[in-house]
């Protein structure tokens, strides 16, 4: 099967000039990666490490000062071909919603407060699917259903549901197209710790039962345990490793990841967890060479001056780092023992 | 021998609705727990929002007054309605450190502003060196130093730098109590365990007693003492924080602890919702705390 | 200082003219320092002279030379117009940031007086005062007593600017850190409420100085002081448009008119520049 994403060395800077003073910052440097069909690629990385300009990119949401410079975004929807950095604004709008769609940052406060939900319903969805009326309603309905959510949220107003409702509502909108890809941003991050495995699962049923791809931003590594395929790691702008969820957590081969998946805490587990120096590089100044030198354990000369590539290092696993050999996991860490072949 | 910090049997009821129709909204409910003195400890507050841990925790900085109860201090009652001198003396002992280091402080202005004027008000300190020299102090404690610190402006910082700042200025009047509120949930992941593990060296090292609230499990787990758990305002349990953590008994904590994702099945996609658990009661959790063998006392209806 | 007039006028084309217009009114009311004529002279020059290479500005029905009389008029005009700017300014951001930040009962009584002062009807009052003081209004007082009125409308924008920075996270910290009310409110506040502060001044000039113009055109004030308005009413006075001296109305008000354009685009283009959220990009964050 043909890959649903694939993204080629793409480069996005912002690019600002205020008063004389001009600006470039390297949000996204040199990023190649694809995502299959069918699969939750999880991407993780922290605030300005460049993973949300990245995903606006991909969702075709690109607006200056940020500006795609290099590099191509293609999506193949069956038959359908399209570079989303290059596409004209009419052909990006004919994908939206209906092959593509994208689920903001804290979209649950973005529900228009003055609508009923099924009217914003029709605002979104009545043209990409071409339903009204009666027809309409009964397919957000059902849909709605599908988040056990009942049809008497059609007439509540935003403010009248719980956080977890609006967010599900929110995932609704997303869907009922039936897009082939969905991307979401951190969509569970301000919702309380049992609504949101909730809304977790939520997710996954319709992933698996529409069988589309999503691609899942956020900076929670448990989140990414329980829900990704795959985990792609970004650090300041670049993607250091990408390798299937449980290799990525029982054997790193990066040693910044190797360190995120080691300061999970967890319950039942009071050993001392490792802690980073230094602080996440500034975009605008990004250090020479491997851009995690400055904190880097393993650091040696050669990675202030030369910047390491992405490369496969095990199967399906890359790593961008010159002694992935060396990465051991850290104190910490979950132990491999379990082998356990996932569905 | 006087307790640190009491919470006596606390309430706060907030008065919601326009002129016609008013409704009581009860955000704490009979809240009682107290933090000895000369026996620093985390204490931790447990709670998803609209638990009422952030009314709670602005009661005891005396930011708000309890509709019920008292809050006593060294045995001084707490209040927002004291004089400058008593709320500037209660200041020296109990600093907070907020949630967001990027609000923290005014975008605007430098950080070390907030560093020198607490230098200066609470240690009454007026020579610049001296200030210097308190304010370097205090940063050298969270890893920090003045060199790094000053003449910088928030957005030049990260956010565990920033916290860590924070946290430095709670320190500089010598507190016998720092009240945390979610003090890494906007931090990123890789700085957060520095500044968990901070506050564990607080206690140890320095004798300072920590209220650290906070909704993730996990943390609490690592770095607490004691802790409670809060739920619409009402205590469900409370006790040592590995006793209660590791066998929750009320069907709350069970299914807080139950909600926590681990990374232990990683790749596995194991995201079963909490269906075969008995239902929470809607509402405010009834019942009265008894107290069990092991030190924890849990709402039994 | 200078690094930033250079980058204001660099890069910023709103501010360069706004300078250049206020300059250049400025330039001229401040040659009335050197004037050799007596402002409140009259017939020392032929009356009704159109402008020409001898009298720049023309001269008017009461022989005086324009160019000399409009000088003094408009370092009157201005003076005044300042005086109850900074005032005003100082009041409203008094009342505004108190009644913003400390709330409880000194919001309710500071507002109760913003209110009344609202609703007071300022021209009544200023005709009053005239009749009470008559020629001892000069143009210091009448500026005073303008500043009394024009302080409620801002007190109030700025009101709710301070209301919401009360309740931001680092005025609580700065609580914690010790800081009185006062130094919060002065430090901490103030450079959130300064493009406030710029906006309203420039409409607060033109408020003062059209209202200032209306009073003496009807002549309201003392007459025998030159300024913008107690020019229109000798103009009027003596009939000029049918008369025929248009340079005694057209110069003044032409003058007038690229004064505000001015002062307005000057308070448009620093207003962006000291915007707390501008400053934060230019800073890099």
């Amino acid at each position: 099967m043909a890959d649903i994403l694939t993204v080629d060395r793409l480069k996005a800077y912002y690019l600002m000039n205020y008063y004389g003073v001009s600006r470039e910052v390297r949000a996204v440097d040199d990023v190649t990666m694809s995502v299959r069909q069918n699969e939750i690629y999880g991407i993780a990385g922290e605030s300005s490490s460049g993973k949300t300009s990245f995903i606006k990119v991909l969702a075709a949401a690109v607006r200056p000062p940020l500006k795609v410079v290099d590099g191509g975004v293609v999506y193949r929807f069956g038959d359908r071909t399209i570079d989303v950095s290059r596409a004209r604004p009419a052909e990006i709008e004919a994908i939206r919603w209906k092959n593509l769609s994208y689920i903001m940052q804290g979209s649950m406060s973005v529900l228009n407060p003055v609508r009923r939900i099924e009217h914003i319903f029709e605002d979104f969805a009545a043209r990409p699917l071409g339903l009204r009326g009666t027809a309409l309603r009964a397919q957000v309905t059902e849909h709605l259903g599908r988040l056990q959510l009942g049809p008497e949220v059609l007439r509540a107003y935003p403010h009248e549901l719980s956080g977890g409702m609006r967010q599900r509502v929110t995932i609704g909108l997303a869907t009922i197209c039936n897009p082939q890809m969905i991307i979401a941003d951190e969509p569970t991050t301000a919702l309380d710790v049992v609504v949101q495995k909730d809304v977790l699962s939520l997710i996954r049923k319709l992933q698996a039962e529409m069988g589309s791809s999503v691609i899942f931003v956020t900076h929670d590594m448990a989140v990414h345990a329980n829900m990704a395929d795959r985990v792609g790691i970004v650090y300041a702008g670049r993607l250091i490793e990408e390798a299937p969820t449980r290799t990525l957590f029982v054997a790193p081969k990066h040693p910044y990841t190797a360190h995120l998946v080691a300061s999970l805490p967890r319950i039942g587990d009071t050993t001392r967890r490792p802690a980073l120096d230094g602080r996440p590089p500034n975009l605008a100044n990004p250090p020479s060479g491997c851009r995690f030198h400055p904190r880097c354990p393993l650091a040696i000369d050669k990675c202030r001056t030369n910047v390491p590539p992405l490369v496969e290092v095990a199967p399906q696993q890359r790593s961008a780092c010159w002694r992935w050999q060396d990465v051991v996991p850290l104190p910490g860490s979950i132990s491999g023992s379990r082998v356990e072949a996932h569905a | 021998m006087t307790a640190l910090l009491e919470v006596d049997h606390v309430s706060k009821q907030f008065n919601v609705g326009g002129p016609f129709g008013q409704k009581r909204l009860p955000a704490v409910d009979d809240v009682s727990f107290s933090i000895g003195v000369n026996c620093p400890e985390i204490f931790t507050v447990i709670g998803e929002s609209g638990s009422g841990k952030t009314t709670l925790a602005r009661m005891i900085l005396g930011l708000e007054h309890p509709s019920a109860g008292e809050v006593r201090f060294r045995g001084a009652p707490v209040s927002s309605r004291l004089s400058r001198a008593a709320r500037l003396a209660f200041m020296a002992s109990v600093q907070p450190v907020f949630q967001n280091p990027f609000e923290a402080f005014n975008p605007l202005k430098q950080v070390d502003r907030y560093l020198a004027s607490t230098a200066r008000r609470f240690l009454k300190l007026s020579a610049a060196t001296d200030v210097d020299r308190a304010m370097d102090e205090a940063l050298q404690k969270v890893g920090l130093s003045l060199a790094e610190v000053k003449g910088r402006y928030p957005h030049e910082m990260s956010g565990g730098q920033l916290q860590r700042a924070a946290i430095a200025r709670a320190l500089i009047p010598n507190p016998a109590l720092l009240i945390t509120d979610e003090p890494v949930s906007m931090v990123d992941a890789s700085l957060r365990m520095s500044i968990v593990n901070l506050l564990q060296s607080l206690r140890d090292d320095f004798g300072v007693s920590v209220i650290y609230i906070t909704h993730d499990l996990a943390t609490a787990y690592y770095v607490s003492d004691r802790l409670i758990i809060m739920q619409r305002g009402r205590v469900v349990e409370m006790g040592p924080a590995r006793t209660v953590l590791a066998a929750p008994e009320h069907p709350y904590s069970q299914l807080l602890k139950a909600s926590v994702l681990s990374a232990e099945d990683a790749g596995a996609g194991r995201l079963d919702p909490i269906t075969d658990r008995p239902p929470i009661p809607p509402g405010v959790p009834a019942g009265v705390l008894v107290e069990r063998p092991d030190g924890r006392m849990v709402r039994m209806a | 200082m200078f690094a930033v007039l250079r980058g204001l006028v660099r890069y910023n084309a709103e501010f360069t003219i706004g300078a250049i217009l206020v300059g250049l009114v400025i330039v001229f009311s401040l040659l009335s320092y050197v004037s050799p004529v007596d402002p409140s002279a009259v017939y020392r020059v032929p009356p009704d002279q159109a402008p020409s290479l001898q009298y720049w500005f023309g001269t008017n029905s009461r022989g005086q030379d324009m160019w000399w009389q409009l000088s003094f008029a408009f370092r009157n005009s201005l003076s005044f117009g300042l005086t109850v700017a900074v005032v005003s300014r100082i009041i409203s951001i008094v009342i505004g940031l108190a009644a913003g930040y400390l709330g409880g009962w000194a919001d309710r009584v500071l507002m109760f007086f913003n209110d009344i002062f609202v609703a007071i009807p300022i021209f009544p009052i200023l005709i009053l005062f005239y009749f009470v003081m008559k020629s001892n209004l000069n143009s210091f007082s009448l500026a005073l007593l303008m500043a009394c009125f024009g302080w409620p409308y801002d007190a109030r924008l700025i009101r709710s600017v301070a209301l919401g920075l009360r309740y931001r996270e680092f005025t609580r910290q700065a609580v914690f850190a010790g800081m009185s009310p006062v130094r919060i409110m002065w430090q901490e506040h103030l450079p959130y409420i300064m493009p406030i502060v710029f906006a309203t001044t420039m409409s607060n000039m033109i408020w003062s100085i059209g209202l200032e113009v209306t009073l003496a055109v009807l002549g309201f004030t003392n007459l025998n002081i030159p300024t913008i308005g107690t020019t229109l009413y000798w103009a009027n006075n003596h009939s000029a448009l049918v008369v025929g001296t248009w340079w005694w109305i057209a110069i003044p008000v032409a003058i007038v008119v690229l004064l505000f354009l001015g002062l307005f685009l000057l308070a448009v283009s620093l207003n962006e520049y000291i915007d707390p959220r501008s400053r934060l990009r230019r800073m890099g964050a």
